[in-house]
């Protein structure tokens, strides 16, 4: 393996980090909290994001122990319900949301197009705060009992029946929402005001373009989820009757407002991914993305379709039939650019150089779990189906391919490509590696198992089941073991490098981004000189001609 | 460092920097690239906020459609003249918010300090007579889920508002539907109340900070931006008025 890799380190005897960089230029921890350098406040994202992270993890340990036997025996039922549902809660608006955006997108959009910083640091760092705001705020609903409604918040189980901390959950999510606005809002403004001359639009990289189409959806999406919280805190508290059938109202509104965000925040949340997937890919096979423009366009249609499917969610909740016809038809709509940007990754590969690092490992990974779960979602776009398999574990597993196998998998296979770009040492070859496929294989292990559990009928979000289930259980619970070894391994590795690793040198993968042409870790205002783009995006020829032309100036 | 082709760009950066105002970050190359970011971001902004108010919006449209008795007989409630007399101070307000960021722009810190005071006046003008209406409501228990009171609708001739509007007596399953367009009517103009008070905090601080003439050196941005937000504010009052207390008059 080490013969076919790219990496040509530095000759360590010389190597050094750069005594000027992001990182030494201020100490202290003020420096830090009051900083509004975007490479900064990435890593303050990447820190609390891990620790959310693994609090989430945790709470899924704790679902997997207790599916371990078909009795409800490790918890008492209420609060079974308060750990999936905090689970739900923390992952998806703590973690998934604002996973690569708030990190890698933070740290690298301005990078990617030649500017200094995000075109609003006082506001990228206000955002920070209110995550952290709205992330504590969870933490300590969960410390005073927690909250049972499911991380959906649906009418009127949160309104009129249940009695636990619903308001200030809401109010959680409240706040992580604007702070996902927030950096939507900074990224969209950042990408049309701040690019470097010669930067046009289709040369910027893929990695712009889907947090471009994920800023939209931010932007456009999260306000009506946020109204929606505000309805049911003003029902619950002063009893005004929007969703109370009671009165007039309607249950059915809210699911519909709800999930006009919550739809559209899935795409939030693998867009982004799939633009880490596309720098990989094109890097380790040494090529141009297949298809440039289809792929860039394709994430603007995800967006833009993304928009109009929210109703599949809703198909045994009494929408009208003809609802579920439309509806039923456009999500199966916004499965064709997705396979679009599957099969130009694909075309990519076909007769590239490919070499098979970390980045790529998690890359190929993405590739077949995402194709998995986008497959499996076709079949609760069909109402027939769906029918059968809503609210099953069929739901669980085909949401946790995506976000599990697909985000996840997207978000470390970028924070090993981007790592030596963010710290200038390389993290451990061998050992992530084997990291990346233990997480591949626990994967497979834990949620396979539950497409199966699901079509035999297994329903979601109740601690007990029937002992003929029992089997797949356990394969699924073991499985998270493994799964779980495979997430603490970069912890430990990546804090190891961080010290020990190898220097990695500017461009230890010779990439073509304007991000790798400058040192690492990069300067405060990341370029020496402002870049021009003066080749096309992904041009290796560029590069290699570029590394002939130093070559020849060193040696004359 | 392969990008050989960079302008030489750090060495001009450095000349340039005596002519740079103060005010201008360090992150962007001129003034203009500064402003165009920054309205650019308010424009997004005012986007999510029209979002927010969109699903409010959507709740109006559903149940008017499906409570349309109801939502007649209840709007007759709401007081034109007073409705009529704040959407004209709001109206004023935006003028004079126009003409503070015309004097921001021609650098007239008096005539700035001026106009802010005047939308202050206005915005606070706007409040207070919002709040009699919402006070005429409690009185006439017209707030949901608050000693919620039917008696206008099944007794039109109990009711002066009711009786001038030639009201017939609605039936109790269709009275009891009023109490959606009242949850309705406090939560949009609620929402659009805190956007106003919200408005006149950083009026105030506005205020404070034009009379130390920090608008009138050149750098209008946030007194633009706030001029956008006033706007706006107005125009989500432009479409409540009529939904809420015109539309239903013949």
């Amino acid at each position: 393996m080490s013969e076919s890799t790219i990496v040509k380190l530095p000759d360590q005897s010389t190597a050094r980090i750069p005594k000027m960089n992001y990182l030494s230029k201020e100490n202290g921890i003020l420096s830090w909290l009051l900083t509004g350098d975007h490479k900064r406040i990435a890593i303050l994202y990447l820190i609390s994001l891990s620790f959310f992270f693994f609090i989430g993890g945790a709470l899924a340990g704790l679902i997997r122990l207790e599916l371990l036997t078909p009795q409800a025996d490790l918890m008492a039922t209420d609060t079974y319900n308060k750990v999936f549902t905090m689970h739900g809660v923390i992952m998806i608006f703590f973690f998934l949301v604002p996973s690569v955006p708030a990190t890698l997108g933070n740290f690298l959009i301005p990078m990617m197009i030649g500017a200094k910083d995000l075109a609003l640091p006082k506001i990228n760092l206000l955002s920070w705060y209110l995550y952290m705001a709205g992330g504590l705020l969870a933490l300590y609903t969960m410390a005073t009992g927690g909250v049972d409604t499911g991380w959906t918040f649906t009418t009127p189980l949160s309104t009129h029946y249940v009695n636990t901390n619903v308001l200030t959950t809401g109010l959680a999510a409240f706040i992580a929402g604007f702070s996902s606005i927030f950096t939507g809002l900074n990224f969209i403004v950042t990408i049309h005001k701040m690019r470097a001359p010669g930067m046009t639009w289709f040369k910027l990289p893929l990695f712009v373009w889907a947090h471009y189409a994920a800023s939209v959806l931010m932007v456009l999406a999260t306000p009506v989820v946020a109204i929606a919280i505000v309805l049911v805190a003003l029902e619950r508290t002063i009893g005004i009757g929007v969703f109370d059938p009671t009165k007039g109202g309607d249950p059915i509104l809210f699911q519909h407002l709800f999930w006009f965000y919550s739809h559209p925040a899935v795409y939030i949340m693998i867009l982004p991914g799939m633009g880490v997937i596309s720098e990989v890919i094109s890097t380790f096979s040494r090529k141009r993305v297949f298809g440039y423009t289809a792929v860039a366009f394709s994430s603007v249609a995800i967006a833009i379709f993304g928009f109009f499917v929210w109703a599949h969610h809703m198909f045994i909740m009494g929408i009208s039939n003809y609802a579920v016809l439309v509806f039923s038809l456009l999500t199966m709509l916004v499965a064709v650019p997705s396979a679009i940007k599957i099969f130009n990754w694909t075309f990519t590969l076909y007769k590239g150089s490919i070499t098979f690092e970390t980045p790529m490992i998690y890359a190929f990974g993405f590739m077949g779990l995402f194709t998995i779960g986008g497959l499996t979602g076709v079949f609760l776009g069909v109402s027939g189906t769906d029918i059968h398999l809503t609210e099953t574990y069929f739901i669980v597993a085909h949401f946790h391919f995506v976000m599990v196998g697909g985000m996840l998998m997207a978000f470390l296979s970028g924070i090993h490509f981007w790592w030596p770009k963010m710290t200038g040492r390389m993290y451990p070859e061998k050992i992530s590696q084997l990291a990346a496929v233990v997480t591949f294989i626990g994967f497979n292990f834990t949620f396979f198992p539950q497409f199966i559990l699901g079509t035999l009928g297994m329903p979601r979000r109740y601690a007990s089941y029937p002992p003929e289930f029992q089997i797949l259980n356990v394969f699924s619970t073991a499985g998270a073991t493994i799964l779980g070894v495979g997430y603490l391994l970069p912890v430990l590795y990546l804090v190891w490098s961080l010290r020990y690793g190898k220097i990695a040198g500017n461009n230890p993968w010779q990439a073509t981004g304007l991000e790798w042409q400058t040192q690492s870790p990069p300067l405060t205002e990341n370029f020496v000189k402002m870049p021009i783009m003066d080749h096309d995006v992904y041009d290796y020829e560029w590069l290699e001609a570029q590394q002939e032309k130093e070559k020849e100036v060193a040696s004359a | 460092m392969p990008d050989s082709s960079a302008v030489e760009h750090g060495a001009s950066v450095a000349a340039e920097h005596e002519e740079h105002p103060a005010y201008l970050r360090h992150h962007f190359e001129s003034t203009e690239q500064q402003a165009d970011a920054t309205n650019f971001a308010m424009w997004l902004f005012l986007l999510t906020e029209i979002m927010f108010f969109g699903g409010l919006f959507t709740a109006y449209l559903i149940y008017r459609n499906w409570y349309y008795q109801a939502f007649v007989a209840a709007s007759h409630q709401l007081s034109i003249p007073l409705g009529g007399f704040n959407t004209l101070l709001l109206i004023v307000s935006s003028f004079t918010m126009a003409m503070g960021v015309w004097c921001a722009e021609t650098r007239r810190k008096s005539g700035l300090v001026l106009c802010l005071c005047m939308t202050l006046v206005l915005g606070l003008g706007f409040l207070g007579v919002k709040s009699v209406e919402y006070r005429e409501k409690f009185e006439k228990h017209h707030v949901p889920s608050y000693h919620y009171s039917l008696n206008s609708f099944l007794d039109p001739d109990s009711d002066e508002a009711a009786k001038a509007a030639g009201d017939k007596p609605l039936p109790l399953d269709v009275a009891r539907h009023t109490e959606v367009y009242f949850s309705l009517y406090f939560a949009m103009t609620g929402m659009h109340a805190l956007h106003m008070i919200i408005g006149v905090g950083i009026l105030v601080f506005m205020i404070f900070r034009a009379q130390a003439g920090a608008y009138t050196t050149g750098h209008v941005t946030f007194v633009e931006n706030f001029g956008l937000y006033w706007h706006f504010v107005d125009i989500i009052w432009i479409f409540l008025f009529p939904l809420l207390y015109l539309i239903s008059r013949h």
